[in-house]
């Protein structure tokens, strides 16, 4: 019995969820070694491909020169712009169209014929409409913004429980202390799902924009990369996306479970 | 408050359709001032749409259903509380904010009154140290009791209950029959219970109504006794029950 034991015991693996965390890096370091070897034999030029290393002390050595600060500031500004203003308007639209039968059959078919038309279709006109300077950015991103929060606020509007419903017309609630108790809280997991996927697409419409007409901006940055065939520079941009990318998400993650804590 | 003998809720041939479907037909039913009646039938014999018609949940019906003599489709008819099947909590308030939604209508839910009134509800239902606890965080014979305190909390001349017990295990279940009997004892309200246990009914009620048919209409209104505490297996409610079940068609 004793040595039966004493067999098994050992071969009981680490506890998994130790380990967990530390398994979703295996495969991007890997591909960073690969990604180094292959440049390093030559397989890709340096022209083409840089160094993992010379993408980290391009970013360092730009830290260093104040330069980096700029960019990354006004992008994050421009995202941080269009968000507002596109959530903003997603959020009257939204509860509207989500509360009134009349104001949905009016404005939703023109949203979700809208909400089909390519990012960088908008691009030329805005231009037209607003040059090259910051409003044009601004608004092409909230565009962006604009439509997961207005198509999952007015869903998730329109879906809270009738049965919930119910107690509120039971007891009496009257209108704003319905949307107040029941309505509104109902829909906010919706609205964060919104809000999680029109971040998302926030930067994937600051990219458009830099790339287009800009002068600053890590899109810009990336513009110039190829301008001055500056690959370290072009993928050093793509990491920068990844790394604001990933924290904003989880910035919206955070308030999603502070605020939906039920 | 309304003058001795009108009775607290009172049903004239009502009919109810959705759509083709007939629901009720001709439905007459008056339950006296303090009276408990239960309502019994099979499943989808009507008698929860009966409910939502007095709870004012239905506004389309044909015939008459007053409650406390006002008509329910009235914009604030209806001194009623409901405690539907489910309990139908608002999982984002806590058990104290769940029941101040039950409030009458213009009570200010900071007040000192109004709270006073929530913590005693609160340990009127058993829930004392549970009064900031989620919803998520009950059992489900403590949500139902918590939608029960909300009914109570509305202060309501009627008390209507759409097979309250149904999901309970039938240890909870007895308990919270016993419990319902207090509140309806201490509170002298009137007491609609809709359930498709016929020992239940016959176990709580002054008088069971038999529905049945398609669509559902009155088929008997049984008499149970007038004496209370009741043993479960006394004879007379035997015999009473077997009365429902011939009259259900059992």
């Amino acid at each position: 019995m004793g040595a039966a034991f004493e067999e098994s015991a050992p071969r009981s693996l680490p506890s998994l969820g130790r380990v967990r965390w530390g398994l979703g890096v295996v495969v991007p370091a890997l591909i960073v070694v690969g990604w180094h070897l292959l440049v390093v034999t030559g397989v890709f030029p340096p022209y083409q491909l840089p160094k993992p290393l010379s993408v980290v002390e391009t970013l360092y050595a730009m830290t260093l020169a104040g330069e980096l600060t700029g960019h990354v500031a006004i992008t994050v500004q421009r995202v941080v712009f269009g968000c507002l203003v596109g959530m903003s308007v997603a959020v009257v639209f939204g509860t509207l169209t989500g509360l009134s039968t009349l104001a949905n059959d009016l404005l939703d078919p023109l949203f979700q014929s809208t909400k089909n038309v390519p990012s960088l279709a908008w691009v030329p006109l805005f231009l037209l409409w607003f040059g090259i300077g910051e409003p044009a950015k601004v608004l092409l991103i909230a565009v962006g913004a604009f439509f997961p929060v207005y198509l999952n606020l007015s869903t998730g509007i329109r879906d809270v429980d009738d049965d919930l419903r119910e107690v509120a017309d039971v007891y009496d609630l009257g209108r704003i202390e319905t949307l107040r108790k029941v309505v509104l809280p109902g829909a906010l997991p919706s609205l964060f799902v919104g809000i999680r996927s029109g971040v998302g697409l926030a930067w994937m419409f600051v990219v458009a924009a830099e790339l287009i007409a800009a002068s600053q901006g890590i899109g810009y940055l990336m513009n110039d990369g190829r301008v001055m065939s500056r690959p370290d520079l072009i993928v050093g941009a793509i990491l920068l996306f990844a790394l604001f990318g990933n924290l904003s998400d989880l910035g919206v993650k955070e308030v999603e479970n502070y605020v939906v804590d039920w | 408050m309304s003058s001795t003998g009108e009775p607290a809720v009172s049903v004239d041939g009502l009919s109810k359709a959705y759509g083709d479907t007939v629901a009720l037909r001709d439905i007459d039913l008056s339950v006296a001032e303090g009276e408990f009646l239960s309502v019994v039938g099979h499943s989808g014999c009507g008698k929860s749409t009966l409910l939502r018609v007095l709870a004012g949940l239905e506004a389309d019906f044909d015939g008459g259903a007053a409650v406390d003599g006002v008509d329910v489709r009235g914009e604030h008819a209806g001194n009623v509380g409901m405690v539907f099947q489910e309990p139908r909590l608002l999982p984002w308030l806590s058990v104290r904010e769940n029941i101040a939604v039950g409030l009458p209508d213009g009570t200010n839910p900071a007040s000192e009154q109004a709270q006073a009134r929530v913590d005693e509800l609160v340990s009127r239902v058993g829930l004392d140290g549970f009064g900031d606890a989620r919803p998520s965080e009950l059992s489900g014979g403590m949500a139902q009791r918590v939608s029960l305190a909300r009914g109570l909390a509305y202060d309501p001349t009627v008390m209507l209950l759409d097979e309250p017990f149904s999901a309970l295990d039938a240890l909870t279940k007895r308990e919270q029959q016993e419990f319902l009997l207090d509140i309806w004892h201490d509170r002298e309200i009137t007491v609609v219970l809709v359930t498709h246990d016929i020992e239940e009914a016959v176990y709580l009620s002054d008088r069971v109504a038999v529905i049945g048919g398609q669509p559902g209409t009155v088929e008997e209104v049984v008499d149970v006794e007038r004496e209370r505490p009741r043993d479960r297996s006394a004879e007379r409610l035997v015999d009473r029950r077997e009365r429902i079940e011939r009259a259900l068609g059992l």
